[in-house]
């Protein structure tokens, strides 16, 4: 094992060179580059042997992506923002067509105005698309996933692409110590990828038919049957992850001192870390404050996040998204998975770091305070009543 | 290879596949159903030159005994067949 002073993008580039892609498809966007940039480099010194496409746009990688795993072989790409938006199209061939592809997807905020910086709105609209969502706090879990989610997505019970977020420029830019696993472990980690929906001359098979509505009805079902089956076998993974690596996962949700807390922050992504300094500050005072994580949006972790929370005063949802109109995703899953898990107390969404703007240790002081003492259904956080 | 039609056209839960893969090289269903003017070959002018096999947007045309055979039970009728015929061997007829 090796231990390396990475960023965010460096370290999930890590973890797919020891995953093996036999094909990489991918198109740049900031702050996405430097994973492909690493990959190539690999792929260029021999490090990784895979076939490194360079495509004409996203549409093409992730197309690229689905032809490779179509004809039986792991394909990885990687995507932001209006990539992802470009490749929408693509992502519901990828899922509906049950090819376990991996993607890493920068989260960057999505145009107009033009903005490079990181938010949650790109992935998070893509919520329905069929893609397991996974959301890395720091760097490492970022490679580990990059790691494990191949095995999540390529098992026979999911068959479901996988896509791994990074909050844009806070995750893929910043540099931390990370341990690299060696190639060794790895491979007994992760085995060669085998399907049988795949090309085959011997055996040749209809591929990406159509189906009418009596069976468009049942693939549909099944597709959702394979996004609930990677619930176990995320569990499994993780505690076969935690015996050859030692580094162990949580599940579906992180949560941080919520057997007793008052007060509670659901959020995702790496302003968790904020969260949980801020909790503890909060304790020090004598609030009883927590914060769950959630790690993953897809499969969404309902009943994980109900039992989190259920004796707690009140909740809030901190997230980089809003549903113009409405209120932020996150939000709007979370109250789903109270109100059906009868967790009856109030809850409050708080909108922030949108087009990549700061959120301080303050914003989320306040945050908890008026979840304590009640607010309005959606705040905006730092934007005062004279600018509304 | 000519497709096959096969017999059993409805499929339970259990045999719906979760891919979007299945045996390949068969069809469940007949589709013509909307042809206006169907292509008819002139046995005695057809050279056996295939373009009409090549040009068939729905692969409807083989060449058996180096004759153009147009299978009716999937072709729509666009007629392309007929106009890249140079012999003159299939003319399109209407429908009655």
């Amino acid at each position: 094992m090796a231990r390396k002073f990475l960023s965010g993008d460096e370290a999930f580039a890590e973890g797919i060179r020891l995953a093996k892609p036999d094909v990489i498809s991918a198109y740049p966007i900031t702050p996405q580059t430097i994973v492909v940039e690493r990959l190539s480099e690999m792929v260029e010194n021999g490090s990784l042997d895979s076939e490194f496409i360079h495509v004409e746009s996203e549409h093409s990688a992730l197309s690229c992506a689905m032809g490779a795993s179509a004809s039986g072989v792991r394909a990885f790409t990687a995507t932001s923002s209006q990539g992802l938006l470009y490749m929408a199209e693509c992502l519901y061939y990828a899922s509906g067509g049950r090819f376990p592809i991996v993607m890493m997807n920068a989260n960057r905020s999505t145009a107009l105005p033009w903005n490079i910086y990181g938010d949650q709105r790109d992935s998070l609209s893509q919520l329905d698309s069929g893609w397991i969502q996974a959301y890395a706090e720091n760097a490492q879990e970022a490679l580990d996933l990059a790691l494990m989610s191949f095995r999540i997505a390529e098992h026979r019970d999911v068959s479901t692409p996988f896509m791994i977020n990074l909050d844009g420029f806070i995750l893929t830019h910043t540099y931390e110590e990370v341990n690299i696993p060696d190639r060794a472990d790895a491979d007994r980690f992760l085995e060669p990828y085998e399907t049988e929906n795949r090309l085959d001359l011997n055996e040749p098979k209809n591929m990406a038919f159509s189906a009418g509505p009596d069976y468009n009805y049942i693939f549909k079902y099944k597709e959702h049957q394979g996004m609930l089956g990677a619930v176990p076998v995320i569990k499994e993974t993780e505690e076969k992850f935690a015996e050859i690596f030692g580094r162990k996962y949580t599940g579906l949700t992180d949560t941080y001192l919520t057997e007793d807390a008052d007060y509670i922050i659901i959020t995702l992504g790496t302003i968790a870390g904020l969260c949980r300094e801020t909790a503890d500050r909060l304790r020090a005072e004598g609030k009883k404050a927590g914060v769950v994580r959630i790690r993953y949006m897809r499969p969404f972790p309902a009943d994980e996040i109900a039992e989190a929370v259920k004796n707690a005063k009140a909740v809030a949802v901190l997230e980089k998204d809003i549903s113009f109109g409405n209120e932020g995703a996150v939000f709007t899953n979370v109250n789903s998975a109270l109100l059906t898990a009868g967790v009856k107390i109030p809850s409050y969404n708080f909108i922030g770091g949108l087009g990549g703007r700061n959120i301080s240790a303050s914003d989320i002081e306040e945050i908890f305070e008026k979840t304590e003492n009640g607010t309005e259904k959606v705040t905006f956080i730092g934007i005062g009543v004279d600018e509304k | 290879m000519k497709p096959y039609l096969r017999e059993k056209t409805s499929f339970g839960f259990t045999e719906v596949p979760k891919d979007t893969s299945f045996e390949a090289g068969y069809l469940v269903t007949k589709n013509s159903g909307w042809r206006s003017i169907r292509p008819v070959v002139c046995i005695d002018r057809c050279v056996g030159c295939m373009q009409c096999y090549l040009y068939c947007p729905d692969g409807v045309i083989s060449i058996e005994n180096k004759k153009a055979v147009i299978d009716y039970d999937f072709c729509k009728g666009c007629g392309i067949c007929s106009k890249i015929c140079r012999p003159g061997a299939v003319k399109m007829e209407a429908e009655k």
